[in-house]
């Protein structure tokens, strides 16, 4: 904790609020991100998790508060968002891989459109990312052509092309097939131990408990309870939480 | 009954080479339909961007509205009305090209057809591809041009296809502005000969050829397509 207290956040969230209309998804939320944190989300559904991911890289244009990446603010209306979405990587629930693409397309397209890669050098960071996912003999596939756990992994791996500072995950296995979820978090774990900062909503506690450093519970659209993960699941303080465990687990 | 087809076809197409109303027809046909086309096309496409920015960023509001009274206006009228008013009211004062009235006057007629395919494509591609190609880094255009466009038009291909048999049939009706199209050909033939049945038949034979040919072109591009479900 005192160690926190030094380091500069990677992303600093001030008061984000979110309204649809009426209804309140985000109630004034603040929380601080660092640098090698691995902080896992949970929540019932409609607590507001999704759209708080989708608020820190502005999928979703926020109605109050401020969100600082990498000290700049990028609720700013000035700010030009394409540039800082570069530096989050974000992985959906159904994949999203561009099906007129090859896989090697897919992971190159960004490299080389956006950050002035030469299409050499794009495909040879491309390949040894798809070797460390073990999917290096399928570039030349359509995403058509792969399991749902094989287009995740590629989903993430073409995330990691853009070499992003923060990658934020929203369910990337609720649509998977139950032998299918294992390779994903493979994958997940191997970038969590490599310290990418990362900002993950799911489902599956266990996974939380054993990879998170930070776990997050929110309802109502308010961060009700945060600790680490151990202290989180054996002793939830709220009532909220507790009982939201005790159906869940 | 033989030789009474062959002397008609003898009167109305090879007496005072007649045959060259009908090539003739067909050439001015054949460059309304193409030229109609292309500006078809380029209007389709720009007000089926405008509409689609605004449906999914609210942006753009005056040209979307604009864009909309266009298409009300155009689809809510008939063509050879369209055609008369281009020719008689707009160009009415110039002294302009028949063809290229009939290219304007089609093409905009076609623009507003063209526009709603290519829109019902943009709508077609699932949002979560235009959330993968921003969150990459994209900005909205790009993300149009490289992930949401290629695949829309692959969707509406066969559909832009059909638009076009539509507009090289409806390109008949450019008489009314004294262009003498196939159509045209065919009735003045009739006019010379006073015989109907010959020169009619052979201009539905000519038509029905031409769009029979592009709608096999336009099977064979479904099936291709079809097979390359990437
Ligand atoms: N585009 C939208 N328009 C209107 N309301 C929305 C929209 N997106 C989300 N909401 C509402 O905001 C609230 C929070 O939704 P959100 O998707 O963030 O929940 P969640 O925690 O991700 O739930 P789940 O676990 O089911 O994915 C819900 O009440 C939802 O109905
Ligand atoms: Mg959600």
């Amino acid at each position: 904790m005192s160690i926190d207290m030094e380091r500069k956040p990677l992303i600093e969230v001030v008061d984000l609020t979110k309204k649809f209309h009426k209804l309140t998804a985000l109630d004034s939320i603040s929380i601080n991100i660092y640098e090698g944190d691995v902080v896992f989300v949970v929540g019932p559904s409609g607590s507001g998790k999704s759209t708080f991911l989708r608020c820190l890289n502005r999928l979703e244009e926020s109605t109050g508060g401020n969100i600082l990446f990498e000290g700049i603010n990028i609720t700013d209306e000035k700010c030009d968002i394409d540039k800082h979405r570069q530096k989050m990587g974000m992985v959906f629930q159904q994949f999203n891989l561009f099906p007129h693409m090859t896989i090697m397309k897919n992971l190159t397209i960004g490299p080389i459109k956006l950050q002035n890669k030469s299409k050499e050098e794009a495909e040879a960071e491309a390949m040894r990312l798809l070797e460390r996912v073990g999917l290096a003999d399928r570039a030349q596939a359509y995403p058509s052509q792969l399991s749902g756990g094989q287009k995740q992994r590629i989903a993430i791996v073409r995330a990691l092309c853009m070499k992003p500072d923060v990658m934020l995950f929203d369910e990337p296995t609720s649509a998977l097939d139950p032998e299918m979820v294992g390779e994903v978090l493979a994958v997940m774990r191997d970038l969590a131990e490599d310290k990418m900062t990362m900002v993950v909503v799911t489902h599956e506690m266990g996974f939380a408990k054993e990879v998170a450093n930070r776990v997050i519970f929110m309802a109502d659209g308010k961060i009700v309870e945060e600790n680490e993960p151990k202290a989180f699941f054996d002793h939830p303080q709220t009532e909220r939480l507790q009982s939201f465990l005790s159906k869940v687990l | 009954m033989f030789g009474k087809l062959t002397d008609s076809f003898l009167l109305n197409f090879v007496k005072e080479e007649r045959w060259k109303y009908i090539t003739d027809g067909l050439i001015i046909t054949l460059e309304v339909t193409f030229f109609a086309v292309i500006v078809g096309i380029f209007l389709g496409f720009l007000v089926a961007m405008v509409r689609s920015t605004y449906d999914k960023t609210g942006k753009l509001k005056v040209l979307n509205a604009l864009c909309n009274l266009y298409l009300t206006v155009i689809r809510g009228t008939p063509v050879v009305v369209q055609l008369l008013i281009t020719y008689f009211v707009i160009f009415g004062s110039v002294n302009i090209d028949k063809v290229l009235v009939a290219v304007i006057a089609f093409g905009i007629n076609s623009g507003a057809y063209v526009a709603e395919i290519i829109r019902s494509g943009i709508m077609s591609v699932d949002n979560g591809q235009f959330e993968a190609g921003r969150s990459l880094g994209f900005s909205y255009f790009k993300t149009m041009l490289y992930i949401i466009l290629p695949q829309a038009l692959k969707n509406v291909l066969p559909a832009l296809a059909n638009e076009f048999i539509v507009l090289l049939k409806e390109t008949s009706v450019a008489g009314y502005i004294a262009l003498q199209d196939l159509t045209k050909a065919g009735d003045i033939i009739r006019s010379r000969t006073y015989d109907a049945f010959m020169p009619l038949i052979v201009v539905a034979l000519i038509y029905l050829l031409m769009v029979m040919l592009f709608n096999y072109f336009v099977k064979q591009l479904e099936r291709r397509l079809r097979n390359s479900e990437h």
